[in-house]
C-alpha cells in the first residue's frame, strides 16, 4: 500500500490533517484501527484483507476529533457511512479527507463528497454477498421458526453493546437503553429484554444501515445480529427504492413523509 | 489438607463424570456448532471438551450470574411487603474443566466481595462451588498467566486438578476436603499415580507485574492512556468476557405493584457507568475509562485487596472488537 502511505505521509506533512486514520498491524494476527499524527510513522500503515473495521465510527469520537482534521481510509462501507454521517449533520462534509480505497485495495482519488457520491451510485450497494445466502435461509423460515431461531440467538446476548457501538450510525451520546426515567429497555439481559433491545436497534438503523457487518463482526457472543438490520436493508429498498449513504442530501426514510410512499405494510 | 497426588484413566474420568452428572450440576466446556467453546450444564460426556484454551465467557458466572435478584416486592397503598431470596435453595455446582486462569479468579473475586461487606450472594454460591480444574496443554498468544503469577497448571483455586499424562491419561491432584469429598464417591477411580509425565504447555511470560504497580502508581497523568486507547470505542465485552471484573448495576422492575430488585453486570467501559445525578462525570472521555480498566487491576487492587485482578486469561484481548490487547499495553506499561 506505497500510494496510501505515500498520500498519508503527504497530507500530513503538509498540514493538510492532523491525522490519518488507517489500519496497522498489531501484536497478534489481526489488524486494528490506527491514527497516525506523526508523518514519520505513516509508513506502519497497512490494508489488506484482515483489514475489517468501519473506521467512521471514530469520525465523531470526542478523543479523536480533539487531534484536528481528519483524513480516513475509506472502502465502500466507510465512505457510504461518512455520507449518513454528513446527512445527518454529524459531521461537515469539508472536514474530512477521504482516502478511497477500491474493490481491489487500490487507492481511489476522492477529491470531494460529489466524486465519492458518483464512486457511490456506480456501486454494487445491496448486502454483501457473503452474507446475502444466510439472509435467504431465514426468510425462507416461517415466522415462528424465525422467532424461534432469533429468540435462540438472543438469549446469548449480555448487552455489552459492542454491536452498537461498532456502528458508525449509532452515535448517540445517550442510547435509548440507557434512558432511565423511564427505562424503556430493561438494563438485565434476558431473553424478552434482549429481544427488546434488538427490535430498538434494528429499527433505529432501518433505512440508515449502510451493511458493512461490522455490528455482527463485534459481537464477543457471535450473534449474527448484522442479519437484523441487513434483513431492513433490503425492506426499505423494496418499499422506498433507497439505499443509505448514498448521497449527502439524503433524509431519512422512516421519518420522512412523502405522498407517493407505499402503504403496504400498513395493516 | 495435604495435596495427594493420583492417576485416574481418561475412561474412569468419564466414569467419574457421569456419576456426578447423575446426581448434581455439572457445569462443563463444549464446543458449539459456530466453534465458540461455551459452558453447559451437565452435557454428555461425549459432548465435553478437554482440548479448548478459553471459553468465550469466563464461567464467573456461576458466582456472579449476569443478573441476580436480590429480592421481590408488592407494595400495598400503606406499607410495602419484602420477599427475601432463599439463598439455601442455590444448588452446588460442579465445575469441569476450567483452566488454572479461570479457577484463580474465583478467589480474586471473593476478595472483591468481601472486602468491605460480606456479599451474601456470592459468598452461599462461592461455598457451593466445586472445581474440578484442568492445567493447559494448549495455549496461544493471547494467553499470559506466567505474567501475573500463575502457570499453566497452577492448582489455585481446584479442588482437584487434572493434568493430561502423556499416556492420555490424567493426573488428579486432591487439594481440598471439597476435592477429597469428590474422591470420596468413587475411591477406586483414583489410582496411584504411575510416573508418567503431565503434558503442559509454556507460556512465556511478557511482564513484570510488581514492576507495572510501580509505574502505575505515578502514570495516572500520562499521555499513555490518551495514546493507546483512542481505537477503543467503549464498549463492555472486555469486563462481560473477563472472569474477575465484579462491576454491577442495581435496578428496580416494577409490574403494577409487584417488582424485584435485581443486579446484573456492569462495565467501568461504558459512559454512564460513574455519570453522576447532576451530569457530571468524573471520567468524560474513554482515555480515563480504559486508565480505570487498567489501573483498577493492576494498581488500586494490588492496593486494596492484596491481589492482581487479572489472571491473564486473555478473553478481553481476543475478544475485543479492536483488538485492544492488554498485556501487550502492560508491557508497554513496565518500560513507561
Ligand atoms: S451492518 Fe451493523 S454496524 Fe454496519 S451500518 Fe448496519 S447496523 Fe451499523
Ligand atoms: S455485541 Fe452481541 S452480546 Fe453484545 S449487546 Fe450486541 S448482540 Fe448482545
Ligand atoms: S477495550 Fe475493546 S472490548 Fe474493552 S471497551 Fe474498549 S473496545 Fe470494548
Ligand atoms: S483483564 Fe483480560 S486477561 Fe485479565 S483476567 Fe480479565 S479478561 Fe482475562
Ligand atoms: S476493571 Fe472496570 S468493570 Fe472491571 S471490576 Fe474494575 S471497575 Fe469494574
Amino acid at each position: 500500500m506505497n500510494s496510501l502511505i505515500t498520500r498519508a505521509k503527504e497530507l500530513l506533512e503538509n498540514k493538510s490533517v492532523q491525522v490519518v486514520i488507517g489500519y496497522e498491524a498489531g501484536p497478534t494476527s489481526v489488524a486494528r484501527p490506527a491514527f497516525i499524527t506523526d508523518p514519520a510513522k505513516a509508513g506502519t500503515l497497512i490494508y489488506d484483507e484482515r483489514c475489517v473495521q468501519n473506521l467512521a465510527v471514530y469520525l465523531t469520537k470526542p478523543e479523536v476529533k480533539h487531534l484536528g482534521k481528519m483524513a480516513i481510509v475509506a472502502t465502500l462501507p466507510v465512505m457510504r457511512s461518512i455520507m449518513m454521517l454528513i446527512s445527518e449533520q454529524q459531521i461537515f462534509a469539508d472536514s474530512i479527507v477521504v482516502l478511497g480505497i477500491s474493490a481491489d485495495g487500490s487507492l481511489l482519488d476522492i477529491a470531494d463528497v460529489k466524486v465519492m457520491q458518483g464512486y457511490i451510485e456506480k456501486s454494487d450497494l445491496g448486502n454483501p454477498e457473503k452474507y446475502k445466502e444466510l439472509l435467504a435461509e431465514l426468510n425462507k423460515l416461517s415466522p415462528e421458526e424465525r422467532f424461534a431461531f432469533w429468540q435462540k440467538e438472543l438469549s446469548k446476548c449480555i448487552k455489552c453493546y459492542a454491536c452498537r457501538q461498532a456502528c458508525p450510525m449509532c452515535y448517540c451520546t445517550r442510547c435509548t437503553v440507557e434512558v432511565n426515567q423511564p427505562q424503556w429497555i430493561p438494563v438485565q439481559s434476558n431473553t424478552h429484554g434482549n429481544m427488546e433491545w434488538h427490535i430498538l436497534r434494528a429499527m433505529h438503523l432501518a433505512g440508515r444501515c449502510i451493511s458493512c457487518g461490522e455490528c455482527g463482526r463485534a459481537c464477543p457472543v457471535g450473534i449474527p445480529c448484522h442479519l437484523l438490520t441487513m434483513h431492513l436493508v433490503d425492506q426499505v429498498h423494496n418499499y422506498f427504492n433507497v439505499y443509505a449513504g448514498t448521497s449527502e442530501k439524503m433524509s431519512s426514510v422512516l421519518s420522512t413523509f412523502e405522498p407517493n410512499d407505499k402503504e403496504s405494510f400498513i395493516i | 489438607m495435604e495435596t495427594t497426588r493420583k492417576s485416574i484413566r481418561k475412561q474412569s474420568l468419564e466414569k467419574l463424570y457421569n456419576l456426578l452428572s447423575a446426581s448434581r450440576k455439572v457445569y462443563a466446556p463444549v464446543i458449539a456448532p459456530d466453534k465458540q467453546v461455551e459452558y453447559k450444564y451437565n452435557p454428555d460426556f461425549a459432548e465435553v471438551t478437554f482440548e479448548h484454551i478459553r471459553s468465550t465467557l469466563s464461567v464467573k458466572n456461576v458466582v456472579f450470574p449476569k443478573v441476580e435478584n436480590l429480592f421481590f416486592y408488592s407494595n400495598a397503598k400503606t406499607e410495602s411487603t419484602i420477599t427475601d431470596i432463599d439463598l439455601n435453595k442455590i444448588p452446588e455446582i460442579v465445575l469441569w474443566g476450567t483452566h488454572p486462569c479461570d479457577n484463580a479468579a474465583f478467589d480474586i473475586l471473593r476478595s472483591i466481595f468481601s472486602w468491605d461487606i460480606n456479599d451474601e450472594f456470592f459468598s452461599k454460591r462461592f461455598e457451593k462451588l466445586v472445581v474440578i480444574g484442568l492445567s493447559c496443554h494448549l495455549s496461544d498468544e493471547y494467553c499470559f498467566c506466567t505474567s501475573v503469577g500463575l502457570t499453566p497448571n497452577s492448582a489455585k483455586g481446584s479442588d482437584i486438578l487434572l493434568s493430561r499424562l502423556q499416556n492420555g491419561d490424567y493426573q488428579a491432584e486432591i487439594l481440598t476436603e471439597k476435592g477429597n469429598g469428590i474422591v470420596t464417591l468413587s475411591p477406586e477411580l483414583f489410582e496411584p499415580i504411575s510416573g508418567e509425565e503431565v503434558t503442559v504447555t509454556e507460556v512465556k511470560q511478557k511482564f513484570n507485574h510488581e514492576q507495572v504497580t510501580v509505574k502505575l502508581a505515578s502514570a495516572f497523568e500520562n499521555r499513555f492512556w490518551i495514546e493507546n486507547s483512542l481505537r477503543c470505542i467503549g464498549c463492555g465485552a472486555c469486563a462481560y468476557v473477563c472472569p474477575t471484573c465484579a462491576c454491577f448495576d442495581i435496578q428496580d422492575e416494577t409490574k403494577g405493584k409487584n417488582g424485584k430488585r435485581y443486579r446484573s453486570w456492569d462495565s467501568c467501559g461504558f459512559g454512564l457507568f460513574t455519570l453522576h445525578t447532576s451530569g457530571h462525570n468524573p471520567r468524560q472521555v474513554q482515555s480515563q475509562r480504559w486508565r480505570q480498566r487498567i489501573m483498577h487491576k493492576f494498581s488500586y487492587m494490588p492496593e486494596r485487596n492484596e491481589s492482581l485482578g487479572c489472571v491473564g486469561c486473555g478473553r478481553c484481548s481476543s475478544g475485543c472488537p479492536v483488538d485492544m490487547n492488554i498485556a501487550e499495553q502492560l508491557e508497554a506499561l513496565q518500560n513507561i
